[in-house]
């Protein structure tokens, strides 16, 4: 028998409890591990953003509570200014890392990857432990930073040198709770390098007879492509939280310069360089934000064609946009520097590949509107926060436009114009990503169904909620509100302070709003109705497994065997209007 | 029914982000660029009203178009289904075609404004100052009648005894007749050299009027150069996360006539 | 759900088993007679070994990581004039002797395996005299590295000294550790290739040399820069 026929994985179900739900090799709880941690994250960061938001706008006011977690950040639960900037830290931190990196990628990936691909597991389930419990390691390390006597750092989540690297004398928050950021980090990188090898790997060897990477579902694509940007951004950020350890730590100064006086504290470094954390942090910077939103495309260009009844215009073109933007996200990671004191004529080189990003993603909006054009669109709370996706995509890209342009950009960098920029993209878009993913595919990975009303409650309020918060922002960059202050004491930003007060309700509101979906979550679960096999009527190989929730080896013993590309969608069949991959039917004329 | 629920509410929610970005107030607060008073500024304000204009035309046409199609087919059901027509073949060279034009133009056009700012070194008869940032203000520094600055030792910096910049007026020679200020004084249509020295951590100075922004470095020696237009008092705010104090960390630009300016100077010597 | 015999007024069924045109519009292709649904696969996989394709893609982040590193030496030379160059502790060279000939040492064991598993050896004694050498460099490599540090250590030259002395325990150190980690995986193909209950993957072999070659090429290339810029 040669070495190709031995199955790549062959793991017998597991028996103990620990083994079944805690140290499990099935990539399936892995993937729902991922997403109760990114829950607890998204909840945990969107708390610190009500704390900041509330704060703004009325900054003597106690928050209860508060006092207990910090004394000194905090007393009597009014936050400080070095306490707010903590939060916003951590809030960021949480947030990039372990929500956005963890919910559409290395949740929905993990638990949906091999199935749609036809294989038993990853490639690798041990290391797909390892991964997820790594990243818990990470995560444990961020949160230790708030029960540190220093407090959380406050450098922000891009964490610029020479303020975080410096230590204690740079200030309240720069104490241990900077290192432990730093090595939090450092542990989630080789956490994800993990899971990004895994995803590879699986991608490109465990897919089943007849699923060739044609016929391989759109989403699958992107966690693909997302799992290749990831492990060569990741392991650049890797060294460079290294370095800025080291720094903090062992004296040395790769971005510490000499001759700093920090509150009459005279430093001992020599000739490092601020702007060397600048270029290594971005050059991972920028492709994590694309880390953040292609698997979001991709759940989102999946489940729209299901909720179409019909194939995008073209898929191939979607996927090689995917691509380009991938490779191109490589490019840009100056145009977060376009005023740092780099050279200037390299902001006119990286001010062109951003500009041309725009192509891409103006493609493949066109190719979901055009789409539409002439579809059954199936309106579901899934259907809804995919369309909702769409509009956020088109809002957070327009803005990313003006930033793209270094002579703009001196003008609005670092004001509210940047912030609503990308918590458009980030913070809302590819959050809808998530919640289309958790409505599509709750049924198949419990059995149940989450309550349709609550589903669809839970967009119309989160849709209008986040573009109250949101779009506000971009108005108060255009006055030039600077961002990462904790009080507006300004003369020109105490007449702003209504449009503060309108986004702290709007945001409070909304945040009031996720109840509705994490009562629906928690309740579906236990009491939700029974799901059909195949709700959506869809036709990828998800759907085509014996049980909802599939059973540990995923299609019972067989193997599937593919006949045909994920979309065929509006054609004649014995199941209706579409066949699924599975199905050796032929299609009949599209009616 | 969800469809056309979703229709309304995404072309009402375009329409009204339109509406601030017209009318230039929201909620009562003027949400706008402040006054232009520098003699590059035009340039940027002309690139941020023509990106504005493409910008928001995409976004109106995008929202709205997203919203007449769930419109027309949201919810339809067993209809014969359509294809756009031409397919995905337009809509891709649509795409190349105006984005590819749109960002050629707005990179070329813009990077004439950018390369006033930065390409063009400061004349040779620009008037030097330096600014200090620390945590967390600023301090100006003028080089005085011998027209040289003093060095800078960051061991002699004391703070309590107004050594801002560290001074040594006993063996620098150069030193004994710098002034230092914590308000940016500049005379009115005179270009200033404006040198950029950070003492602990990462700032930037950014006047909004002025239409300039600079990040401080620690290590390197950045500069800046500008003319200002009109006399009045405008805020710099340090735009660059540097600690507790960041929101604090604010001077004041006061441009002056020449006369008053060559006042305030002689005044300061004293 | 799928059917296999469609009803009336659908197209003719083709025969699945000898229909080997794509059902689809995007040239998806079958490399192989079709089982039917639902059989195990009995007929080779024509994809990749996934320890193969792993190590490649492991291999392909730890280069990233080290040309981060590169670029950040570079960077940090150009970006201050307290650039003190130090001289490289001639063991480096020894070491460098150890760790190539550990990789010759690794391929004769990679033979010596190979032909225990086709048959062609009785007995383990050859493949594990290599691997028992491979290892014993390995470890020569690494002592000999921690020697080269005391050395530095001697000349005064620690982490935090200069640039160029931080360069250098920052490249050595990242490349000596992934070296021990090499050393695991050597030791895990040693007690697989002993062991009758889970005996030893070609592949798992091959993925753990082109592992060791790795860290041998890449010392290569350190060695390369310490000596141009430290």
């Amino acid at each position: 028998m040669s070495e190709a026929s031995v199955p790549a994985v062959h793991h017998g179900p597991p028996t103990s409890f620990i083994r079944k739900h805690v140290f499990s090799v099935d990539h399936k709880v892995i993937g729902k591990q991922y997403y109760a941690l990114a829950l607890v994250a998204v909840v945990t960061g969107m708390v610190l953003s009500w704390i900041m938001r509330i704060h703004l706008v009325w900054p003597t006011a106690p928050i209860p509570g508060l006092g207990w977690l910090s004394k000194a950040g905090a007393p009597g639960g009014v936050v400080t200014p070095e306490y707010y900037l903590s939060l916003m830290t951590m809030h960021g931190t949480l947030m990039v890392f372990f929500v956005l990196t963890n919910a559409p990628f290395a949740a929905f990936g993990n638990y949906f990857l091999p199935i749609q691909i036809g294989a038993e597991d990853m490639a690798f389930p041990r290391f797909n432990m390892m991964s997820f419990w790594i990243t818990f390691i990470a995560f444990c390390i961020l949160i230790a930073a708030f029960f540190v006597p220093d407090g959380p750092p406050l450098a922000g989540w891009t964490a610029y040198a020479p303020l975080s690297a410096i230590g204690k004398d740079a200030g309240p928050g720069e104490g241990l709770g900077q290192t432990l950021w730093a090595l939090s980090i450092f542990v989630f990188c080789i956490a994800s390098l993990l899971g990004a090898l895994n995803f590879i790997a699986t991608t490109l060897d465990l897919r089943t007879k007849g699923m060739t990477l044609a016929r391989m579902p759109i989403v699958s694509w992107a966690w693909f492509i997302t799992s290749c940007i990831a492990l060569l951004a990741f392991a650049v950020l890797l060294p460079a939280c290294l370095l800025l350890v080291l720094d903090r730590v062992a004296g040395t100064s790769f971005f510490i310069p000499s001759g700093l006086n920090v509150s009459d504290h005279l430093q001992p470094h020599q000739g490092g360089s601020p702007l060397l954390w600048q270029h290594l942090f971005w050059f991972f910077g920028h492709p994590e934000v694309y880390i953040a939103i292609l698997p979001a495309i991709g759940i989102v260009s999946h489940i729209l064609i299901n909720s179409m009844r019909k194939p995008m215009l073209s898929h191939k073109t979607i996927i090689y946009c995917m691509m380009g933007i991938g490779f191109l996200s490589y490019m840009v990671w100056g145009h977060h520097m376009f005023l740092s004191g780099m050279n200037p004529f390299s902001a006119l080189v990286f001010s062109f590949p951003t500009l041309i990003i725009t192509i891409p993603a103006t493609i493949m909006t066109l190719i979901w509107l055009g789409s539409l054009y002439g579809s059954n669109l199936r309106i579901n709370a899934a259907s809804l926060f995919c369309l909702g996706f769409i509009s956020m995509f088109v809002s957070g890209g327009v803005s990313g436009f003006f930033l793209a342009q270094p002579s703009i950009d001196i003008y609005l960098h670092a004001t509210y114009f940047v912030v609503g920029h990308f918590h458009m993209v980030m913070g809302v878009a590819a959050i809808f990503g998530i919640f289309a993913g958790t409505y599509f595919w709750f049924p198949k990975m419990t059995g149940r169904m989450m309550n349709e009303t609550l589903g669809r409650w839970h967009f119309w309020l989160t849709f209008i909620g986040t573009y109250c918060i949101f779009m506000p922002f971009h108005y108060l960059g255009l006055a030039g509100n600077v961002r990462r202050y904790s009080a507006f004491t300004d003369d020109y930003l105490v007449p702003l302070l209504p449009v503060h007060r309108f986004i702290t309700y709007a945001a409070l509101f909304t945040g009031a709003a996720q109840l509705i979906f994490i009562f629906n979550l928690l309740y579906s679960h236990a009491k939700g109705a029974i799901a059909p096999a195949n709700p959506w009527e869809a036709t990828s190989l998800e759907w085509s497994t014996p049980s909802s929730p599939p059973p540990f080896d995923n299609f019972g013993g067989k193997h599937p065997v593919v006949y045909h590309d994920p979309y065929q969608y509006g054609v004649k069949s014995s199941t209706g209007d579409y066949l699924m991959q599975t199905s050796p039917e032929r299609a009949g004329e599209t009616p | 029914m969800g469809g056309k629920i979703f229709a309304v509410i995404v072309i009402l929610i375009a329409l009204a982000s339109a509406v601030p970005i017209i009318t230039h107030t929201f909620l009562g607060a003027s949400v706008t660029p402040p006054e232009d008073i520098s003699t590059h500024g035009f340039e940027i304000d002309k690139q941020l009203d023509e990106t504005m204009v493409e910008a928001g035309l995409a976004f109106l046409a995008a929202q709205l178009v997203l919203g007449f199609f769930v419109w027309q087919f949201g919810g339809r059901k067993d209809a014969p289904l359509k294809n756009f027509p031409g397919g995905a073949k337009y809509l891709i060279l649509a795409a190349l075609l105006l984005v590819g034009a749109e960002a050629i133009a707005l990179g070329a056009v813009g990077s004439k404004a950018w390369a006033k700012v930065y390409f063009q070194p400061a004349s040779a008869d620009a008037l030097p100052i330096q600014v200090q940032a620390g945590q967390f203000a600023f301090y100006f520094r003028y080089a005085g009648p011998d027209g040289k600055f003093g060095a800078i030792h960051p061991d002699k910096i004391d703070e309590g005894n107004s050594n801002f910049f560290g001074l040594d007026p006993e063996n620098d020679v150069a030193a004994r007749d710098d002034i230092q200020s914590g308000e940016f004084v500049i005379p009115v249509n005179k270009e200033i050299h404006l040198m950029m020295h950070a003492k602990d951590v990462g700032h930037s100075f950014y006047v909004r009027e002025l239409r300039l922004q600079q990040d401080f470095v620690p290590g390197l020696d950045l500069s800046l150069h500008f003319t200002a237009t009109k006399v009045g008092k405008y805020e710099i705010l340090c735009t660059q996360l540097c600690g507790l104090g960041h929101y604090n960390m604010r001077a004041y630009l006061n441009v002056m006539t020449q006369d008053d300016f060559n006042n305030w100077l002689k005044a300061q010597s004293n | 759900m799928a059917t296999t015999l469609p009803p009336p007024g659908i197209a003719p069924p083709v025969d699945a088993e000898q229909d080997l045109r794509p059902h689809d519009g995007n040239g998806g292709g079958f490399r192989g007679p079709v089982p039917e649904s639902g059989e195990l696969r009995s007929v080779s996989e024509p994809s990749g070994e996934p320890t193969r394709t792993g190590i490649w893609v492991g291999l392909a982040a730890i280069a990233m990581a080290f040309a981060a590193l590169t670029s950040a030496l570079y960077v940090r030379e150009g970006a201050a004039t307290d650039w003190q160059p130090i001289a490289l502790p001639p063991i480096l060279w020894f070491n460098t002797l150890a760790l190539i000939a550990s990789s010759v040492a690794l391929e004769r064991a990679r033979h010596r395996v190979a032909a225990f598993m086709r048959g062609q050896e009785n007995s383990r004694s050859g493949a594990t005299l290599w691997l028992n050498a491979t290892m014993l460099l390995g470890l020569v490599f690494v002592v000999g590295q921690y020697l080269a540090w005391l050395k530095l250590r001697s000349q005064g030259l620690y982490l935090p000294t200069n640039p160029n002395s931080s360069f250098f325990y920052v490249f050595t150190g990242v490349h000596v550790v992934h070296v021990l980690g090499g050393l695991g995986g050597l030791t895990r193909v040693m007690v697989k290739f002993r062991s009758s209950t889970r005996p030893l993957r070609r592949s798992t072999m091959d993925a753990t040399s082109y592992y060791w070659h790795f860290m041998g090429m890449l010392w290569l290339y350190l060695l390369f820069i310490l000596w141009l810029k430290l």
